[in-house]
C-alpha cells in the first residue's frame, strides 16, 4: 500500500498571535513553525504499522502545498522517517485551493491521511475536498489505523461511541488524537537520511479561492478571576447559580 | 432560495446540536429573507422531524434510507447536494460527521465554506462570520465569495430559540443507492449511561494536580450530580489515568460548555485552546500564579481534593431545598 | 558574517527541545532528590543519536557539527543537567579522543558502540592530589612487555560506574614528568578496578561520579592511544572540546533559569502588577538576557572555530569561562526574582543554581579557564 500524508505548516502552539497593522493578515515575524499536529501523529502511526508489518505499507510520502519556507517541515517529516516528499509552490490561500493544487497529483496513493484539523485558521476542509476532488470515500474521526491481511482497518469516533470501519482502497483517512500516543522525535539518523531524500517541487496550476479572512480580532479581554478560599468552596458554588447562573 | 440544516440522525433521536442547528438556519433564513428547511437522513419518526419547527424549521427533507447509518461522508455529501440544489446557505454541526461531509458538500456545490462559526454572519452581502482562529487565541472574520455557503457550526455557540411554525416533511430521493456507500461497519462500542463530552453543557476536568487515578471518583461524583460531563488535561490522559477520548485542549477535543470545572489544572496554553469558548470556568488549583485563574470566571487557591466534597456537599444541598 | 542557524541545525535544536520539555522534565526533580541514574533517558537519548552525535557515520555516529552539538546541549541543559553532562562527557571527551586520536582497531572496537549509545563512556583524568594540576599525574602505568600494569585513584569520575568505557591517563615515565603521561582504553570490568560511592553531590545529583581505584590492572598494549608521552597533549586537545559541551551546559543552565524567570516575572504580581512591570525586576531581566546572549555567542564562535577546523582552545576557555560564571549569576538573579518560590524545589531555579555551581569547576575551573587565556594573551 501506497501512504501519503498531508503536511500543514502551522505556528508553534505557543506562538504569542499577533496581526499586522490593519488586523487583515497574520504577522508571521519571529514564529517557529511546525508539522500539524494531527499530521504529525498520522505520519508516526503510518510509520509504526509499516515498521510492525513487513510489506503492508510499501511507502510513506509526505506532501504540502506552500512556498520554499515551509520545507523545513517536510524535511522534518522526512527525518522522522517518511520515505519521500512533495511541495506544490503555491500559496495555500484556502482550503479549496489547497484540495485543488494536490489532486492532480494524489491519483497513485491507496490511503491519504489528513490531520481533523490545522491549529492556524483551525480549518478541517483540505481532507475532505481533497476526497471530493478525486472522488474517493472518506472518514471522519479516525482514531486507529492498522493493516489487516493487507485490508486497511479504522476506527472512527462517533457520537456516543466509536466503530471499526474498512473500506476499498484509494481512501481518505481524517484523523484525531489517538491515532499515535506521541508524535516523534527526529534521530540523528534520520536527519542525516533526510538529506538524500527526494523532495520534488512542483509547480502549481491556476486555481482561484473561495473564501479569505476579511480581518482578525483578538478575544475580548476576561474580567477577572472571582477567588474564594478553600474554606468558601460553597459560596463558590452558590454563586454559579445565583450570580453567574450557571447552575 | 433557502438555508438548509443538516440534522445529525442519532439513532431515530435529534439531540440539543440538532434543535440548534435548526435555530440557526431559521434565524439565518430571516435575516436572509429565505426559507429554513432541514435535511434528516436515514430512518427517523416523522413526529420527532416535527419537532424542528418548535425552531422554526418549516420544511424537513428526508430520506429514511438506512445506509446513511453508515455515515459514509461521500454519500452524506451526494445527497446534500441533491437536497441543497436550491438553497443559498447550508449549515452542518461541527462534529466529525460535520467536518468530514461540509467540505465535500462544499465542493459539489462549488460553493466556499468555513468551519466552527460561532453564530449569525455579521453582514450578508458579503457573507461574513465570525470563527474562532489560533485555537482561541484571535477571532477571523471569514468572508465567503461564492454565491453558495457551507459552515459549520460550534457546538453551544447559538443555542435554542424557540420560534414555532407547522413543519410539513417531504420525502426526497438524494439519489444515492448500495452502489454510493463504500464503508463497512465492523463493529460499533457505545458509550452508555454517561454524558457526552461534545454534548455536555457542565464539563466536570481534572489534571495532574488530581494526584492519583484513584482520586477521579469525586469528579464522578460532583459530574453526576451535575449531569455533568467528565474530561481531563493532556498529562492525565498521557500517563493512562484516563482515556484519550476524555483530554479536552488543542490537540484534543475542543469544547464550549456553559460551564467548565478546572481541577488541579495548570492551564497550559494548549488546555485553555480546548476550553475558552466554556461561558463560564471555574478553577481549583494550589498554585495561584496557575494561568488558570486568567482565564477562570471563578476560582479558589486551594487543595482540588480538599475542594471536591466542598462542593459535592453545596450542590447536593441545593438539589434538596429544590 | 551569517548568524542563521540551518534547517538541520534547527531540526536538532527542536528535537533536544522536545525531548526535554516531553520527558526530562517529568522526572527530573525526583532523580535531584534520589540522585538515581537516567538509564532510561540515556537509552532514548542514545537511540536518538545525541550520545554519538558528532562522530563521523562512517564510525555509527550522527555526523552533525558542533553548532548542533551547543544547540541540542543548551535544550536539554535547560531542564537536566545531569543528564547532559553524561553526553557531554561521551560526545566531547571520550568519542572526540578516540575518533581523533586512537586507531582503526580501536574505533572498530570501542568508538562505535560508544557512538551508537550502546555503551557510554568516561575520561579518568583528575586524581585525589591532581585535580586542576594534570601536569602531576600520580596513577602508574608499568611496562610488563605486552600489557601495561596499572594502580593508583582516579577522583570525580563522571559516569563513573555507568560507563564501560574508560580513557584513562597513566605516568608511565615519571622522571619526564608531564611528557611521561600517557592515554590508555581500559575496559569497566577488568579485573582489579573498584569503585568508590556515588558521591552525593550538591546539584547534577543525578549523574553517577566515582572516584575509581586500579590495583594491578592488567591493560593490552593494543589499548594505548598514540605513543607513550602523548597522553598530556591527548588529555589537553580532547578537553578542549570538553569545554565546549560544558560551555553549553552552563549556557542552558543560565537561558533555562531566564526563561523560567521571565514566564515568573510575567505572572506573579506584587503591588497591584505583574511584578515584570517592576523596573527592578525588568532590569534584573534585561541584564540576564544580555550575559546569556554573550554567553551563547561565545559558545557557537567555539563550536564554529572547532567546524571549520581552526584552533578553538582559546575560543572554547573563553566560552566555559564566562558561561560558567554567568550561569553562577543568572540562576541566582532567577531565584531571587521567584523570591521564596525560588527556594522550593518545585520551581527548579534553586536546582538550576546548584548545577550552575558545577560548570564553574569541573572540566577546568574558571581561575584554570583565565589562566589559559590569560597565557595566550601574554605569549
Amino acid at each position: 500500500m501506497k501512504v501519503l500524508i498531508l503536511i500543514g505548516n502551522v505556528p508553534d502552539t505557543n506562538t504569542k498571535v499577533k496581526f499586522n497593522a490593519d488586523r487583515t493578515a497574520f504577522d508571521t515575524a519571529g514564529v517557529q513553525w511546525i508539522i500539524n499536529p494531527w499530521d504529525e501523529l498520522a505520519l508516526t502511526r503510518a510509520l509504526e504499522v509499516k515498521e510492525a508489518q513487513a510489506g503492508a505499507i510499501e511507502s510513506i510520502t509526505v506532501a504540502n502545498v506552500g512556498r520554499v519556507e515551509t520545507e523545513a517541515t517536510l524535511r522534518k517529516a522526512l527525518a522522522i522517517g517518511a520515505d519521500k516528499a512533495f511541495r506544490i509552490d503555491a500559496d495555500p490561500a484556502d482550503a479549496y485551493t489547497v484540495a485543488a493544487q494536490l489532486a492532480p497529483h494524489c491519483k497513485e496513493y491507496d490511503i491519504i491521511f489528513a490531520g481533523v484539523e490545522a491549529s492556524d485558521y483551525n480549518g478541517n476542509a483540505v481532507g475532505p475536498m481533497l476526497a471530493e476532488l478525486l472522488d474517493i470515500p472518506s472518514i471522519a474521526g479516525v482514531s486507529g489505523f492498522n493493516v489487516e491481511n493487507g485490508k486497511a482497518v479504522f476506527t472512527r469516533e462517533i457520537d456516543g461511541g466509536s466503530q471499526t470501519v474498512t473500506a476499498p482502497v484509494p481512501v481518505m483517512a481524517i484523523v484525531q488524537k489517538g491515532i499515535a500516543k506521541e508524535p516523534r522525535i527526529p534521530a540523528m539518523r534520520g536527519i542525516m537520511m533526510a538529506r538524500t531524500k527526494p523532495l520534488q517541487v512542483i509547480p502549481p496550476q491556476a486555481v482561484d479561492a473561495r473564501m479569505k479572512y476579511a480581518g482578525f480580532d483578538l478575544p475580548p479581554a476576561k474580567a477577572a478571576c472571582k477567588k474564594f478560599t478553600e474554606e468558601q468552596a460553597r459560596e463558590l458554588i452558590h454563586a454559579l447559580r445565583d450570580e453567574a447562573k450557571a447552575l | 432560495m433557502s438555508v438548509i440544516a443538516y440534522i445529525p440522525n442519532q439513532e431515530g433521536i435529534i439531540k440539543k446540536a440538532g434543535f440548534e442547528l435548526a435555530s440557526f438556519a431559521a434565524a439565518l433564513a430571516e435575516k436572509m429573507g429565505l426559507q429554513a428547511k432541514a435535511v434528516v437522513l436515514g430512518p427517523m419518526a416523522d413526529e420527532e422531524m416535527k419537532k424542528l419547527g418548535q425552531y422554526g424549521i418549516a420544511k424537513v427533507m428526508h430520506d429514511a434510507n438506512e445506509s446513511f447509518g453508515l455515515l459514509d461522508n461521500r454519500a452524506t455529501a451526494k445527497a446534500l447536494a441533491t437536497a441543497a440544489a436550491e438553497a443559498s446557505v447550508v449549515v452542518l454541526a461541527h462534529n466529525n460527521e460535520g467536518k468530514g461531509v461540509a467540505p465535500r458538500l462544499a465542493l459539489r456545490l462549488q460553493a466556499g465554506y468555513v468551519s466552527a462559526i460561532s453564530g449569525l454572519p455579521s453582514s450578508v452581502e458579503p457573507f461574513v462570520v465570525n470563527k474562532v482562529v489560533f485555537t482561541g487565541k484571535a477571532i477571523g472574520h471569514a468572508s465567503i465569495n461564492t454565491d453558495k455557503k457551507v459552515v459549520t457550526l460550534s457546538f453551544n455557540s447559538f443555542g435554542l430559540h424557540e420560534k414555532a411554525v407547522d413543519a410539513t416533511i417531504e420525502a426526497f430521493n438524494s439519489g444515492c443507492s448500495a452502489s454510493d456507500f463504500a464503508l463497512s461497519v465492523q463493529q460499533t462500542q457505545k458509550v452508555t449511561g454517561k454524558v457526552l463530552l461534545s454534548e455536555a453543557e457542565i464539563v466536570v476536568s481534572g489534571g495532574r494536580g488530581m494526584k492519583s487515578p484513584d482520586n477521579w471518583g469525586a469528579i464522578e461524583e460532583l459530574a453526576n450530580l451535575l449531569g455533568a460531563a467528565t474530561a481531563c488535561s493532556r498529562p492525565v490522559s498521557d500517563e493512562g489515568w484516563r482515556p484519550h477520548g476524555e483530554h479536552v485542549g488543542q490537540t484534543g477535543k475542543i469544547i464550549a460548555p456553559n460551564l467548565y470545572f478546572a481541577f488541579g489544572i495548570s492551564g497550559a496554553i494548549q488546555h485553555l485552546g480546548g476550553v475558552s469558548g466554556s461561558k463560564v470556568i471555574v478553577a481549583v488549583n494550589k498554585d495561584p500564579e496557575a494561568p488558570i485563574f486568567e482565564a477562570a470566571d471563578y476560582g479558589i487557591v486551594g487543595d482540588a481534593l480538599k475542594v471536591l466534597p466542598e462542593f459535592i456537599e453545596a450542590v447536593k444541598e441545593l438539589k434538596k431545598s429544590h | 558574517m551569517n548568524f542563521e542557524f540551518t534547517e538541520e541545525q534547527l531540526m536538532i535544536q527542536q528535537a533536544a527541545r522536545d525531548y526535554a520539555q516531553r520527558e526530562l522534565i517529568t522526572d527530573v526533580l525526583e532523580r535531584d532528590r534520589t540522585g538515581d541514574f537516567p538509564h532510561k533517558h540515556v537509552k532514548a537519548l542514545s537511540e536518538l543519536g545525541f550520545l554519538g552525535m558528532m562522530v563521523s557515520p562512517e564510525w555509527d555516529g550522527g555526523g552533525m557539527d558542533t553548532v548542533s552539538y551547543v544547540l541540542a546541549m543548551e535544550e536539554l541543559s535547560k531542564v537536566d543537567a545531569s543528564v547532559s553532562v553524561i553526553m557531554s562527557v561521551n560526545n566531547s571527551l571520550v568519542c572526540y579522543g578516540l575518533e581523533k586520536y586512537g586507531n582503526d582497531f580501536q574505533r572498530e572496537k570501542y568508538l562505535k558502540p560508544l557512538a551508537r549509545g550502546e555503551k557510554i563512556g568516561a575520561f579518568l583524568l583528575s586524581e585525589p592530589e591532581a585535580g586542576s594540576d594534570a601536569t602531576s599525574q600520580r596513577t602508574m602505568a608499568v611496562d610488563m612487555g605486552d600489557y601495561y600494569l596499572v594502580n593508583g585513584t582516579k577522583n570525580w569520575i563522571t559516569n563513573g560506574n555507568s560507563a564501560s568505557t574508560y580513557l584513562l591517563i597513566v605516568q608511565t615515565d615519571p622522571a619526564k614528568k608531564h611528557k611521561g603521561i600517557t592515554a590508555l582504553i581500559v575496559e569497566k570490568d577488568s579485573p582489579g578496578i573498584t569503585l568508590g560511592p556515588h558521591e552525593d553531590k550538591m546539584g547534577m545529583r543525578s549523574s553517577d561520579t566515582h572516584s575509581v581505584m586500579f590495583n594491578d590492572v592488567k591493560v593490552p598494549k593494543e589499548n594505548r592511544i598514540g605513543e607513550e608521552g602523548f597522553g598530556f597533549t591527548f588529555a589537553m586537545k580532547t578537553l578542549e572540546g570538553g569545554r565546549i559541551g560544558i560551555a553549553a551546559q552552563a549556557l542552558g543552565l543560565a537561558s533555562g533559569a531566564l526563561e523560567r524567570a521571565i514566564a515568573y516575572a510575567k505572572e506573579r504580581k506584587a503591588f497591584g502588577t505583574a511584578i515584570a512591570n517592576h523596573q527592578a525586576i525588568a532590569f534584573k531581566l534585561a541584564d540576564m538576557a544580555v550575559k546569556v546572549e554573550n554567553a551563547r555567542n561565545l559558545c557557537l564562535k567555539a563550536a564554529w572555530l572547532k567546524d571549520q577546523g581552526k584552533p578553538y582552545g582559546y575560543a572554547s576557555s573563553m566560552a566555559k569561562q564566562y558561561a560558567a560564571d554567568i550561569a553562577m549569576e543568572v540562576t541566582t538573579e532567577a531565584v531571587q526574582i521567584h523570591g521564596g518560590y525560588g527556594y522550593v524545589k518545585e520551581y527548579h531555579v534553586e536546582r538550576l543554581m546548584r548545577e550552575a555551581k558545577l560548570t564553574q569547576i569541573y572540566e577546568g575551573t574558571s581561575e584554570i579557564q583565565k589562566i589559559i587565556i590569560s597565557r595566550e594573551l601574554l605569549k
